[in-house]
């Protein structure tokens, strides 16, 4: 049963419309918020009058900064100055955070922040207020850029700092210095992934009930019902053990609803303050402009490397924008910087970053989380090397993947969370040889004119996966027989409900149908956390077996007939150790038509290492969710903001995510090695697929277009930015000749 | 995103839309498919107090082929209605091919011809064909119909010649020649998606019509691809350059005209 | 006062002409397996057929609907009868995974496979490229298409 293609236990109620999302949630007598939202991107708030907005019929409060400071502190997230005792001795951080208000009574500092809360009867008549509302603003000067940012004279995003650096640090080990200065082969590039936005097709919405004795009930289309538990335990006026939170069925997030935004923190104020239940579902609009960002790093990245095309050193200097907001800390810088070398044997390496604040949105964890941006410039660096060296590109790959025998790998690295980062099993090679295999590129050899060219891309990664700190996971029988799951883990699509049942099912003898898996509530358990970062296979997977083999345990002392009414029930919480090494190789086919720019992604291979598969439909599905995405990033997404930190992309008409119209042909294989470091031996997968895509892209548009001498450096490859390319190399051809 | 409040109208007929935009006190607005309209309404990017709706005014429900062969689209007959008919495929096989890339099949459902003529989105397909084929639009106002060529038609970034309090209520596409040609390309980023740049030509035996859009706040009319490259003073927008729009509009053009030369489809 | 037979019941229910079709179904209606997702005619999410047209509930107004007969996902399938080929094909296929757009995709499908049983590859793909998926990456929504085409097809 593990490892069956089981058909979801989820889908029925999903498929007849019967699901339950955030907005789909009938309180009694509810209001519905809508927010005044700063057109500016960084501004003084002068003043506020909401006069006209509370005459209007329907209309209950409007509540700004001003009301919100009597009450609420300006949010400080800890978890953004988490650094742990080995990464401080491995690469001394700094970190630097400062307060977030719900509302701000003073300043905003990104276009798109909440500035006030109207409060009414539903959400037509709260946006109609909303346009009454009078907030004079007094402009402040705006940085937009990261580099722009780093200028002594930059305006300051955080006027007590000195300058607008929230994140730096830097690590070197080996002898990089003498490697370049002895290699035969260098190439330096700068590369930049670009801003892009998690766009579940769900937005973000909190709702929030207070009982008759007081106690809080939050509804959040969040990933980590836990973590909001906390959290607005610290932040409300509310005794913490009052406080419920719930995630519904939850549409998509791809690390976007995992954060501790304002509104999750508002509504339930709101509520409070208004002794009724109240509403908000985001709207798109609202969801690209403030909920949160993904990717936008610059590497200045240099590889030095001997005759046969053997790296010796790995150069890399990042720059990543933040936006307003440090507001996870280290987890995408480091990931960024654990994953660069991916599954080459580098023996020197020198890694520097700065994270710098702007004044757009706030850039946290979005599928990946790092870990593409840091792919797109190491698979980059090695195609520029493979031409410089005029090796095929996948020999040269091949020519420096750490072997299978290598393993366990110690890379010299320190996690983010303080444990040595050690690839623990895998075999690298095999997953090229493979995705080498599926190419075909033979077969679309017809399809190749002088105008339409062909090009193939790889990409190669290793993806740290199953971090802690912890899952819990509660296995009980029920009286009727059946069997209950309480999980710390929730689910936006990955199939939880079904996995989980699984590993459950097999682990207690039962037909996994029988199995019911409850996820997503605070109080379902004493602990719990979350799903984010390709982790809950791991933890929540081998939590929820520890439970399981314990009530199995406990029902082989009885007979059958007396295990229904025994209330047997065992509680589990999982503390993994450090992460267990996922590992994949991506390669794209594209077919690059000259005149017009435009990208055609043929054929995607994925070559996949997820350790032992639970569900190979499910496993499959999560990678060419991951690799769609991926491609999105590649050719068609951009987050775009004007000089003025006015967002330019604020729709679906123009933040554009592709169709199955552009989806390419996928092949996907799998080398799985199963995970030595826990009992499933289970690797997590959900991110895997995202992580490859534009590096392997952006090297086959790079192949397709390599005789016009074009070198690619950004993404997204739209039509005209691939036909800018081609412009300027055929300038560059030129001027070289002359 | 919630839209404004309007006061809203179904009338049964013409006269009694026309009476109902002719009250120039209040902002009054046709609505027809929506497919435009509703979307900056729900951006409340439009506001307009007062709503028309054409849906219960048959006598603008038809598609037909008049007395001299021409193809009659009234203004409450949607793209799908239009791509179904048998007689479009046809007769104008330049318009079936480019109302097919308009959007998709839940927008062309409800989304008018007359509509997207009337509003003349500079990367829309409709008006582009609508000169490539030389149509005739009719305009009902409070003096009357008039008729107004295609070419004079479309006037400028979403602005048509139609007067306040005036309603387009027909567009009329001359019966094609027998063995003339035709070609209609178009780069979107996406399928469906309004075109970055777009072609649309016809070569009858007396004439060459090609059509430029994406490029201008309007269509714009050549008879011959070396016309192009000098009349074409596109603008960046955030996905797309100047440069690009005026180099893949002239390498569509090219392409085009040689396909309709050949007159490959007939 | 609109009045409307959905999933072949009669309703009729008070609606101010602003009110978006997507919100009348929704929260009138209490059927709020129709979804939202942008309100601005991209995402498909909230798909329903309107006299057997596929159409964006989100860019209509409930008044524009007076006298439809309007299909929604919970109009599928009786409601404890067996799924709808097209739901079925889409469990068989694992052509979901949070569900989210999954009622727009039923529903276009529902309405291609209706107008065009024998829709070809190019007519499939227009039908499905005017509903977004975040999750899946299409591949197993365009699987589920062609068996739930297969589907009907044994069926009729």
């Amino acid at each position: 049963m593990i490892g069956d293609g089981v058909p979801r236990l989820e889908d029925e109620r999903l498929l007849r419309g019967q699901g339950c999302f955030l907005d789909d949630l009938h309180l009694e007598d509810c209001l519905e918020a809508a927010f005044v939202r700063s057109p500016y991107a960084h501004a003084r708030i002068v003043s506020i009058d909401a006069s006209a907005a509370l005459a209007l019929p329907g209309v209950v409060a409007v509540l700004t900064g001003v009301d919100a400071a009597g009450e609420l502190e300006p949010m400080v997230f800890d978890i953004a100055k988490l650094v742990p005792d080995a990464v401080r001795e491995a690469t001394d951080p700094q970190v630097r955070i400062h307060p977030l208000p719900a509302l701000p009574a003073d300043r905003v500092t990104f276009a798109g922040q909440a500035v006030a809360m109207v409060v009414a009867r539903d959400r037509y008549v709260a946006e109609d207020a909303r346009e009454l509302v009078q907030v004079e603003y007094d402009p402040l000067a705006v940085v937009v850029d990261a580099e722009e940012a780093l200028r002594p004279d930059a305006p300051r995003v955080e006027p007590s700092w000195d300058d607008n650096v929230a994140i730096s640090f830097r690590h070197e080990q080996g002898a990089v210095a003498e490697a370049f200065d002895s290699a035969l082969a260098v190439v330096e590039e700068t590369f930049r992934l670009q801003r892009q936005h998690a766009s579940p097709i769900e937005t973000r919405g909190v709702a929030a009930s207070v009982d008759e004795d007081g106690s809080l009930l939050v509804w959040s289309s969040t990933q980590t019902p836990y973590l909001l538990q906390s959290f607005l335990g610290r932040w409300l006026p509310q005794p913490p053990e009052s406080i419920r939170v719930r995630a519904p069925d939850v549409g998509g997030s791809f690390g976007s609803k995992h954060n501790c935004y304002p509104e999750d923190l508002l509504v339930p104020w709101a509520a409070l303050r208004l002794g009724r239940a109240v509403k908000w579902t985001e709207d798109r609009g609202e969801n690209l402009a403030a909920s949160t960002h993904g990717r936008d790093q610059v590497h200045r990245i240099a590889l030095a490397a001997d005759a046969d095309g053997r790296i010796l050193a790995v150069r890399d200097s990042v720059v990543m924008n933040a936006g307003a907001c440090n507001l996870l800390g280290l987890v995408v810088p480091y990931n960024t910087f654990t994953h660069l070398l991916g599954p080459y044997a580098v023996d020197s390496f020198e890694f520097d970053i700065r994270v710098v604040l702007t004044n757009t949105g706030i850039v946290a964890p979005y599928r990946g989380a790092g870990r593409p941006e840091a792919v797109f410039a190491m698979e980059r660096a090695l195609d520029r090397l493979a031409r410089a060296l005029e090796l095929d590109p996948a020999e040269l790959r091949a020519r420096n993947l750490i072997r299978p025998e290598q393993l366990p790998y110690r890379t010299g690295l320190v996690y983010r969370d303080g444990n040595e980062a050690v690839y623990d099993s895998g075999d690298y090679p095999e997953l090229l040889r493979r995705a080498r295999e599926l190419v075909e590129l033979e077969r679309f050899a017809p399809l190749a004119s002088e105008r339409r060219r062909l090009g193939v891309g790889y990409a190669c990664y290793t993806e740290g996966t199953g971090v802690g700190p912890f899952e819990s996971a509660c296995v009980r029988i029920e009286r009727s027989g059946r069997v209950t799951v309480l999980t710390g883990a929730s689910s936006q699509g990955q199939g939880h409900r079904t996995t989980l049942a699984q590993i459950a099912a097999v682990a207690l003898g039962v037909p996994v149908q029988d199995v019911d898996v409850v996820g997503g509530d605070s109080a379902a358990l004493a602990q719990g956390f979350g799903t984010i970062a390709s982790r809950t296979l791991v933890v929540a997977g081998n939590a929820v077996a520890e439970a399981a083999a314990a009530v199995r345990a406990q029902m082989l002392e009885l007979s059958p007939e007396e295990v229904p009414r025994a209330g047997l029930s065992a509680t589990s919480v999982y503390r993994p150790g450090p992460v267990t090494w996922a590992a994949g190789v991506h390669a794209a086919v594209v077919a690059v038509d000259v005149p017009t720019g435009v990208v055609e992604v043929l054929r995607f291979v994925v070559a996949h290492d997820c350790g032992r598969v639970v569900n190979p439909a499910i496993a499959d599905g999560q990678v060419i969710g991951g690799v769609m995405q991926g491609i999105a990033g590649a050719l068609y997404e951009e987050i775009v903001y004007d000089e003025d930190g006015l967002l330019l992309t604020g729709s679906f008409m123009d933040y554009a995510l592709p169709t199955a119209a552009e989806m390419p042909e996928f092949a996907l294989a799998h080398v799985d090695v199963p995970s030595p470091l826990n009992a499933l031996g289970v690797k997590g997968l959900g991110e895997g697929g995202a992580i490859g895509p534009p590096a392997a892209v952006a090297n086959a548009v790079e192949d397709a277009l390599s005789e016009l001498g074009v070198v690619v450096r950004t993404c997204p490859l739209s039509p005209s930015r691939v036909r800018e390319l081609i412009r300027t190399a055929k300038v560059n051809t030129v001027d070289s000749a002359l | 995103m919630k839209p404004a409040a309007f006061t809203y109208h179904a009338p049964r007929r013409l006269d009694e839309v026309l009476a109902l935009l002719a009250d120039d006190s209040v902002d009054a607005r046709v609505l027809a498919g929506g497919q435009s309209l509703v979307p900056m309404m729900n951006f409340r990017l439009a506001m307009p107090e007062v709503l028309v709706d054409l849906r219960r005014v048959e006598e603008l429900a038809y598609l037909r082929v008049g007395a001299g062969g021409a193809l009659e689209v009234g203004a409450c007959t949607t793209q799908a209605q239009l791509l179904r008919d048998p007689r479009v495929r046809s007769g104008w096989p330049l318009l079936a091919e480019g109302v097919r890339h308009i959007g998709h099949p839940q927008t062309r459902s409800r989304g008018t011809v007359c509509g997207a003529l009337a509003h003349n989105d500079p990367h829309g397909e409709l008006p582009a064909l609508a000169v490539a084929l030389g149509a005739t639009l009719t305009v009902a106002g409070p003096g009357g119909n008039r008729r107004v060529a295609a070419a004079d038609f479309f006037v400028s970034l979403f602005e048509v010649a139609l007067e306040p309090g005036e309603l387009l209520v027909e567009a009329s596409f001359p019966p094609v020649p027998p063995g003339s040609g035709w070609s209609f390309r178009e780069i979107a980023r996406r399928r469906g998606d309004f075109a970055l740049v777009g072609v649309a030509c016809l070569c009858t035996a007396a004439e060459t019509r090609l059509v430029v859009f994406g490029t201008s706040t309007r269509p714009l009319l050549f008879s011959d691809a070396d016309e192009v490259a000098d009349a074409l003073d596109p603008l960046d927008d955030v996905h797309t350059s100047a440069e690009y729009r005026r180099e893949v509009a002239l390498e569509l053009a090219t392409a085009a005209l040689a396909e309709a030369r050949e007159g490959t489809h007939g | 006062m609109v009045e409307v037979v959905v999933n072949g019941r009669p309703f009729a229910a008070e609606a101010e002409p602003r009110l978006l079709l997507s919100d009348f179904l929704r929260h009138r209606l209490g059927l709020t397996g129709t979804h939202v997702g942008c309100e601005h005619g991209i995402c498909g999410a909230c798909t329903v057929l309107l006299d057997g047209e596929p159409v964006r509930s989100c860019l209509m107004f409930a008044v524009q609907a007076d006298g439809a007969e309007i299909r929604t996902v919970e109009g599928l399938a009786a409601e404890d009868g067996p799924l709808h080929p097209v739901q079925q094909a889409f469990h068989e296929l694992h052509g979901m995974q949070c569900g989210f757009c999954t009622p727009g995709f039923l529903l276009s499908l529902t309405a291609l496979f209706e107008q065009q049983p024998d829709a070809n590859e190019d007519e499939l793909l227009d039908a499905l490229s005017g509903n977004l998926c975040r999750c899946t990456g299409y591949a197993n929504i365009v699987a589920a298409a062609r068996r739930a085409q297969q589907l009907l097809a044994e069926r009729a």
